[in-house]
């Protein structure tokens, strides 16, 4: 009778596992973070190149680029691990399923999500941001991709079982993440009108707070009900 | 111990009644083998043992405890082996065993080793897997089993694109399970050439 893996040896395997088969195949991982550059250069290229007004639209451009990338990157989450039966595997592991799901979404995170924080800074000068309201940029960026990752992800896992899930994934992500896209945006405009950015920052803090806390529940019921 | 036993399962597919009233049990050292025509429900039943699917009537029993009473302690005994592998084609033979069965217990790098020469792929183990044929990634699939180290196997056609050697290794994995008192469930068509009072059938309507 071999050692029981604990579940934390097991989700640090299945993390390494998940970035390691990134790796392989790092065009699809990159594929969200350039889809975020075109949509944010767009904007300057579409509008009057007048600084003020350039900034005036830099916290919706860059809050609806990182909403449509994330959308854009959650399409890899459990798309092959659904086809190919490891998630079944998954499920079957006597591991905590919440957990395991978590972890997954932590390294989907640091693939999708942790890229735009640190681009999104570049984004936001391309957009005429003064170099002052960077901090709370990077900020604001870093709280709410935590949040798009963790709401999606659950989206993704109800939408598991639909061949094709892409448009009522939308329908039912984007809506959920209203309030991180106003919160969001209402601090890139306070941080770059040089303001104090405390209280939507509080708030973007107690968003990701609230879905780290209930998602990987609703996610472990919603890829269960996808795996019947 | 190592008794699974089924009682009285209903379950529907839409408005399909799939499972109807199905009753069994296997104990220890004893090979169940599901039949029936395709569509009739063996891989929906194997689903519901598993705890993947839940029947809407009746009861899974393992070791007399109902199932859904501690999923993960059912699960950490149990290994499920579907139509899909559940194997990474990006990752090679060796790390997909490494990833798979490290998710539930330790496992040594010889073992894995000494597991996929058994299975006939020692030259293989360094490709990627979908540089292999479907025969050969079933085979990856089975040399996995005995190092989950679990009391019961359930498996939905084992041998679908194996060879008659992949057919020899899986008589051979059943049986060793078997020996050593272990429970299966295998949904096959073909015979299974198992040794006689191991060896029950079950035919699905």
């Amino acid at each position: 009778m071999s050692a029981r893996a604990s579940f934390a040896s097991a989700a640090a395997l299945l993390m390494a596992r998940d970035l390691r088969l990134a790796l392989r195949r790092a065009g699809d991982s990159l594929l969200p973070l350039g889809f975020f550059l075109v949509i944010t250069t767009l904007f300057p290229l579409a509008l009057d190149p007048e600084l003020s007004q350039l900034r005036d639209i830099a916290p919706a451009a860059l809050w609806v680029g990182a909403l449509l990338s994330s959308l854009l990157a959650l399409d890899l989450l459990f798309r092959d691990d659904g086809q190919d039966g490891a998630l079944e595997q998954l499920a079957l592991c006597g591991q905590p399923f919440a957990g395991l799901l978590l972890a997954k979404t932590v390294v989907h995170w640091l693939l999708t999500g942790l890229p735009l924080v640190l681009v999104a800074p570049l984004a936001a000068i391309a957009l005429g941001a003064p170099y002052g309201a960077m901090p709370g940029i990077l900020a604001a960026v870093l709280l709410g991709t935590v949040c798009l990752s963790l709401i999606g992800a659950v989206g993704a896992g109800l939408t598991l079982s639909l061949r094709r899930n892409g448009s009522l994934l939308a329908l039912l992500v984007l809506p959920l993440a209203v309030p991180v896209l106003i919160f969001g945006a209402r601090a890139t405009a306070l941080a770059i009108a040089g303001e104090s950015l405390a209280a939507p920052l509080y708030l973007l803090a107690a968003t990701a707070v609230l879905a780290a806390t209930l998602a990987p529940w609703a996610l472990a019921a919603a890829v269960r009900i996808g795996l019947e | 111990m190592n008794d699974l036993c089924a009682d009285n399962l209903h379950l529907w597919r839409g408005d399909m009644h799939v499972l109807r009233g199905v009753s069994f049990s296997v104990r220890g050292a004893e090979c169940l083998q599901v039949t029936g025509a395709n569509g009739s429900g063996k891989t929906t039943l194997l689903r519901a043992l598993c705890g993947l699917v839940p029947p809407e009537e009746g009861q899974v029993r393992w070791c007399g405890v109902d199932i859904g009473a501690d999923p993960s302690a059912y699960h950490r005994a149990l290994a499920y082996l579907g139509h899909d592998n559940g194997l990474k084609g990006d990752l090679t033979a060796d790390e997909n065993l490494r990833f798979g069965i490290g998710l539930r217990c330790r496992v040594t790098p010889t073992a894995i080793g000494a597991a996929l020469t058994r299975a006939g792929l020692a030259g293989q183990r360094g490709l990627p897997l979908r540089q292999l044929s479907a025969g050969q990634r079933r085979r990856v699939a089975l040399a996995r089993l005995p190092l989950f180290d679990a009391r019961l196997w359930i498996l939905d056609e084992p041998g679908s694109n194996l060879d008659s050697a992949g057919q020899a290794l899986l008589l051979e994995l059943l049986q060793a399970h078997l020996a050593e008192g272990g429970t299966a469930v295998v949904a096959t068509h073909q015979a299974l050439d198992l040794p006689a009072g191991t060896h029950r059938g079950v035919m699905l309507q």
